[in-house]
């Protein structure tokens, strides 16, 4: 159910999903028109409910280790695309016909996160297909809809289930589903939960009465520190095509042999520009609340101009050539250039951030972190010839 | 850290009071903050917190909230402007992204 730390919005609009192919009619043939149901051969499934609409799998709040296993991929980005369960009803603990109804998304991460929150409890929870995508991203996409959610309502054969007529959805589902319009189509009332799924307990035991503080979306130090794996997993493609780069340009001129040149001004070149990364995708969320500026640009040059005065003082180079100067001039160009740049893209995974605000600040910070970039790196290759 | 702020004076989101019959379904969704009562109707307490999520605007049964949703990201713009809409998007893996607009191309899957 709650979305805070789950990593997926995913990048590709093709995922294809084999494994669910089959699970619409996947209905062992029991009964007449089966609703649409989970399989009850995935992993995590521990058993069924029989219930008026058919058998109806059965999950623990009780993580295992291949649960948290796929977590940590999915952190890093291995899997992330297809980490998915099969939409529908399932059933958490031992639920009745009074029992809660929890939506969540079919993001595993998502699902995961809501039944662990609810040790103890005997609910049913209702997953959307949401293509793998966590519901804050799934919400605003539109696929954690209305849409979606009347029609899984009808399909999984929910009303037969339970007596009462009554949803609980996470409240960042709510960009994406129109609670008076749910209710007119399918008569479920819906009741926005908590952010967070670990302050469901809270929520319920206090007759489904959410405080201020759990309707606030936060970005503290651990949820930023979440996602520095996929930051960092993301600028591997283009370092692995720019170091080398860098490496063999830095045999280019200079006192000795090409190779020798390399190895020492190759090699430099290359640690600044990864120490460049390490201040974008790593520092600056660390960081962020705590760095000059509003706009993430700005915190990213701020950012990037001390770590390009912390890489030049720890190579120690002398200033008495021009060669040298131009160097240094270099970098402090082309460092921030770099973390500014990634501390852009990293509003997409800020809590906070517009669309209206980031268009503001890229019109300015774009033009002059490329500016920056190349004048920098022309400066660079100059030095190198005069070197 | 309470809360952090984006930019000043960016925000499309729009009240009109008239229709706003004060049920306070949009304070409920908002996940910053933004709205507050004020006796019979909401008003906008917090504007620059706003990110223009949609979630206020979408479960507003009178029409009275109105905002121009997409997604504050700007690997998503930038993939816009590259006409890729089907890339990589916000979050490139983040679970935060800011929400994505359903109108919004190009972003979160």
């Amino acid at each position: 159910m709650n979305q805070t730390d789950q990593p997926s919005c995913q990048k590709e609009e093709t995922i294809v999903f084999p494994t669910y192919s089959g699970s619409t009619c996947c209905s062992s043939g029991i009964g007449e028109a089966q609703p649409d149901r989970p399989r009850l051969d995935q992993d995590f499934v521990i058993g069924s409910v029989s219930t008026p609409a058919g058998s109806v799998p059965r999950v623990s709040s009780q993580l295992e280790w291949r649960d948290h296993w796929g977590t940590v991929k999915a952190r890093w980005g291995v899997g992330r695309m297809d980490y998915a369960v099969d939409p529908g009803l399932y059933a958490l603990g031992n639920p009745d016909r009074e029992s809660p109804v929890l939506v969540s998304a079919n993001y595993k991460m998502s699902f995961d996160e809501l039944r662990s929150a609810l040790p103890g409890r005997d609910l049913w929870i209702l997953a959307l297909d949401t293509k793998g995508i966590n519901v804050w991203c799934a919400a605003g996409k539109g696929t954690f809809g209305t849409e979606e959610l009347v029609q899984r309502i009808e399909s999984s054969g929910l009303n037969q289930v339970v007596s009462h007529r009554s949803l609980i959805l996470p409240q960042l589902g709510a960009p994406g589903v129109a609670a008076h319009t749910v209710k007119k189509r399918s008569g479920f009332g819906v009741r926005f939960g908590p952010i967070n799924a670990r302050d469901l307990p809270a929520y319920m035991d206090a007759g489904f009465k959410a405080t201020s503080e759990m309707r606030l979306k936060t970005f503290a130090l651990r949820e930023r520190a979440v996602l520095i794996p996929v930051e960092l997993v993301e600028t591997i493609k283009p370092s692995l095509i720019i170091a080398p780069v860098l490496f063999l340009l830095g045999g280019i001129g200079g006192p000795a042999g090409f190779w020798a040149n390399a190895l020492n001004d190759g090699s430099f070149a290359v640690l600044a520009f990864l120490s460049a990364i390490v201040g974008g995708a790593v520092i600056h969320p660390l960081l962020l609340p705590h760095l000059p500026g509003r706009a993430f640009s700005a915190k990213g040059l701020w950012l990037g101009a001390a770590v390009a005065l912390a890489v030049l003082f720890l190579q120690g180079s002398d200033w008495s050539t021009w060669a040298a100067r131009f160097g240094a001039l270099a970098w402090l160009l082309i460092i921030p250039a770099v973390t500014a740049y990634l501390a852009m893209n990293f509003t997409g995974c800020s809590t906070y951030t517009s669309l209206s605000g980031v268009k503001r600040e890229m019109q300015w910070a774009l033009p002059l972190e490329i500016g920056m970039g190349v004048s920098g790196f022309a400066i660079w290759i100059a030095s190198r010839a005069i070197a | 850290m309470n809360q952090l702020t984006y930019l000043k004076d960016v925000v499309t989101l729009k009240l009109d009071e008239k229709k706003c019959t004060g049920c306070g379904m949009c304070l409920e969704v908002c996940p910053h903050g933004v709205l507050k009562m004020n006796t019979g109707h909401v008003e906008i307490r917090n504007r620059d917190a706003c990110m223009e999520c949609g979630a206020c605007s979408r479960n507003c049964p009178f029409e009275a909230v109105s905002v121009q949703t997409g997604v504050g990201c700007a690997a998503a713009v930038i993939n816009a402007m590259l006409g890729k809409t089907d890339a990589a998007c916000c979050c490139t893996a983040s679970p935060e992204c800011s929400p994505p607009a359903a109108n919004e191309k190009g972003c979160c899957g």
